[in-house]
């Protein structure tokens, strides 16, 4: 069933569609929306979950981290500072290997105050063990929430995932989604049944103090996860392409074949970056678009793949590292390590600004006027 | 792709208007997309939403800079807010005003065709909001239908039932009735 | 980006025109939220017991400890603590416009 829909709609109707038996969440702009649809989804009895009220967004994870480890497929969503506050809590998840699902909307951290979009909340979260996707439309929203648990759920995965949609240019916009029905959906996704649990019957311990014997051992299986993760990644996109008809991956390559210039993005900003390739493509310039979904597990292999046949390539990122450059650009450059590519980093559409077609179009222009560098501003009033 | 840019003052409902066209699009197997322009919303703030139809899947996510169609619910933003700039040549400008079309020049656009109907009058007819601030976001929309022929009239009326929570009938009706009425 | 306050133009062209943090271009008096305002508190002064828990609450601060205590109409925002937390119904609101 298609529907025309907000991001924040897709992100609600997915965790509906996953059929989550508990939802925590504290409302924050522009994520409200999202535990405002659950609630009254819960509410009228649509979903057979648990609605937990909490007072801050760092007892909203716990909550579903105390839910999730007592064998419950939960859900979650928050934005920005809500996130930051939630951020001990994401170690908690990710180390317990509770694959939990949250959807986060990408805002940026004051000060200044702002509610628009930018990737800093989510990148700062980066190394707490988590699966991060970032989606370019609503429908991606949905359908990664569905695979997300099934990746996460996976014995030799055991990981949770954040969905990463853009403040208000997909929270608040509407998109053509299709729902699918509930049955494929049921089939695709089965049940959640965690070996290992909290059981009054089997009393174990979880979290306990953990010494240096064993703890260097434990992130060393955090990592063997999150390398397995890559190929169930592949795995269920595959699956979900047969059932559904819809292709995923790590990331996604648009008209890199040819292209002499491979521009790399992800979110909503990967959307616009087609359209602006098609149109210099008319132009005649070999320009294509690579999309990297996944931040973590990072695709080093699918991204060198593509970029290899490169001549130059420009990475945009929506954040920056400060002290640093661009985010996404210095993953993108490790992955490279070796190859002789020149490579540029850019800035673009920090807190919101709009980055539009004739922005993307200038990224090229600047390539070819200009030597590599590291920090490019597209559009800072200098 | 055809692009359409709503202008209006908080309140008006541009935004759902944006919401209610796309709405009426997808019923008619369009691919859609619509959106307000992200501002801090406060009554009577200039305020503008996009709406972009499309026989094919829309990926672009920024603000529309070249639209093809101009919606202004209030004329009073005519001079004050740079409403044309971009605006496609041939591009149509439907304005909410009492004033025939001729009374309207735009310096900057090439060449606009312009339509204009009294939507504050027909929605209070049809006691959509009050003298001072009619509600004119339903009305307007039977006028784009009339415009730009995107959308038949049904189903933007079907559209406005099913956005609308409260006096569903007389929303769809006061589109009928622009649709009726536009001049241009 | 022109914005006029008072008589007094502030030009924010370029990065270097802003502070280096997000504080606002001078003094906020300019910034008169009465606008804001849907409802007017009143207070009334032959019910007012001058206990000032108006004026501890008001989060604006609209509400000068005066003898009685009066509302700043400049700057209130009409949001109606004072009425909802004086103890003695000594503030009422009026529909603003009226």
């Amino acid at each position: 069933m298609k529907k025309v829909l907000t991001g924040n709609f897709a992100a609600a109707y997915g965790a509906t569609a996953a059929k989550v038996d508990v939802v925590s969440a504290y409302p924050i702009t522009p994520q409200t929306t999202i535990v405002e649809i659950l609630s009254e989804i819960v509410a009228d009895g649509l979903l057979d979950a648990d609605f937990i009220k909490v007072e801050s967004e760092h007892s909203a994870m716990a909550a579903c981290i105390g839910a999730q480890a007592v064998g419950a497929r939960t859900f979650t969503a928050t934005s920005a500072q809500g996130l930051a506050l939630m951020h001990e809590m994401l170690h908690w998840a990710a180390r317990g290997r509770l694959p939990i699902v949250m959807a986060n909307v990408n805002r940026a951290m004051a000060p200044g105050w702002s509610i628009w979009a930018d990737v800093t909340d989510s990148v700062a979260q980066r190394d707490t063990g988590w699966m991060q996707v970032y989606c370019e439309n609503n429908q991606e929203v949905f359908d990664t929430i569905l695979m997300s648990y099934k990746v996460g759920e996976y014995e030799d995965v055991l990981l949770p995932t954040l969905v990463n949609l853009d403040a208000f240019f997909l929270s608040h916009t509407s998109q053509v989604v299709d729902l699918y029905d509930e049955k494929t959906i049921d089939a695709f996704l089965p049940e959640y049944n965690p070996k290992i649990k909290l059981d009054v019957k089997d009393p174990r311990s979880f979290g306990a103090l953990t010494s240096p014997e064993h703890y260097y051992e434990f992130s060393y299986k955090m990592q063997i996860a999150q390398e397995n993760a890559r190929s169930r990644i592949k795995e269920v996109s595959a699956e979900f392409e047969k059932r559904f008809g819809r292709k995923y991956d790590l990331i996604e390559a648009y008209r890199c074949e040819d292209a002499e210039t491979v521009l790399v993005d992800y979110g909503t900003i990967a959307g616009t970056a087609k359209d602006a390739v098609d149109r210099m493509r008319d132009r005649g310039e070999r320009v294509g678009a690579l999309k990297i979904r996944y931040l973590r597990p990072f695709p080093v292999k699918e991204v060198c793949r593509i970029l290899n046949s490169a001549r130059q390539v420009g990475v945009i990122d929506r954040a920056i590292s400060f002290g640093h450059e661009g985010p996404f650009f210095t993953e993108v450059k490790a992955a490279m390590y070796g190859s002789q590519i020149p490579i540029w980093g850019f800035l673009a559409g920090l807190g919101g600004r709009d980055v539009s077609i004739a922005d993307i179009e200038s990224v090229v222009t600047h390539m070819k006027q200009n030597e590599p560098s590291n920090i490019i501003w597209i559009g800072v009033k200098k | 792709m055809i692009e359409i840019r709503f202008h209006g003052r908080g309140g008006q409902g541009a935004v759902k208007a944006s919401d209610i066209l796309a709405m009426a699009a997808f019923a008619e197997g369009k691919m859609v997309q619509a959106f307000p322009f992200f501002g801090v919303e406060r009554r009577g703030a200039p305020v503008t939403a996009f709406t972009r139809i499309s026989e094919d899947e829309i990926r672009i996510h920024c603000y529309i800079y070249e639209p093809d169609v101009l919606v202004i619910l209030d004329p009073t933003l005519i001079g004050a807010v740079p409403l044309t700039d971009g605006l496609k040549p041939g591009g149509k400008i439907i304005i909410n005003t009492t004033r025939p079309p001729a009374d309207f020049t735009f310096p900057k656009a090439d060449d606009p065709k312009v339509f204009t109907v009294d939507c504050s009058s027909i929605a209070l007819k049809h006691r959509l909001g009050s003298k001072e601030a009619p509600i004119v976001n339903t009305a307007i929309l039977g006028a784009v239908a009339k415009a730009t022929n995107l959308v038949s009239i049904n189903s933007i009326m079907e559209a406005v039932k099913e956005k609308i929570p409260v006096n569903k009938e007389e929303n769809a009706l006061a589109a009928k009735e622009t649709y009726q009425k536009l001049q241009g | 980006m022109v914005k006029k306050k008072n008589s007094e133009v502030i030009v924010i062209e370029k990065a270097d025109d802003m502070p280096p943090m997000p504080a606002s271009m001078g003094s906020m008096r300019h910034n008169k939220t009465a606008s804001w305002r849907s409802i007017r508190p009143i207070i009334l002064e032959e019910k007012c017991k001058r206990c000032m828990i108006c004026w501890k609450f008001c989060p604006e601060p609209a509400i000068f400890p005066t003898d009685p205590p009066a509302i700043d109409y400049e700057y209130c925002k009409g949001c109606g603590i004072c009425i909802e937390e004086c103890p003695f119904d000594a503030i009422v609101s009026e529909k603003e416009g009226k």
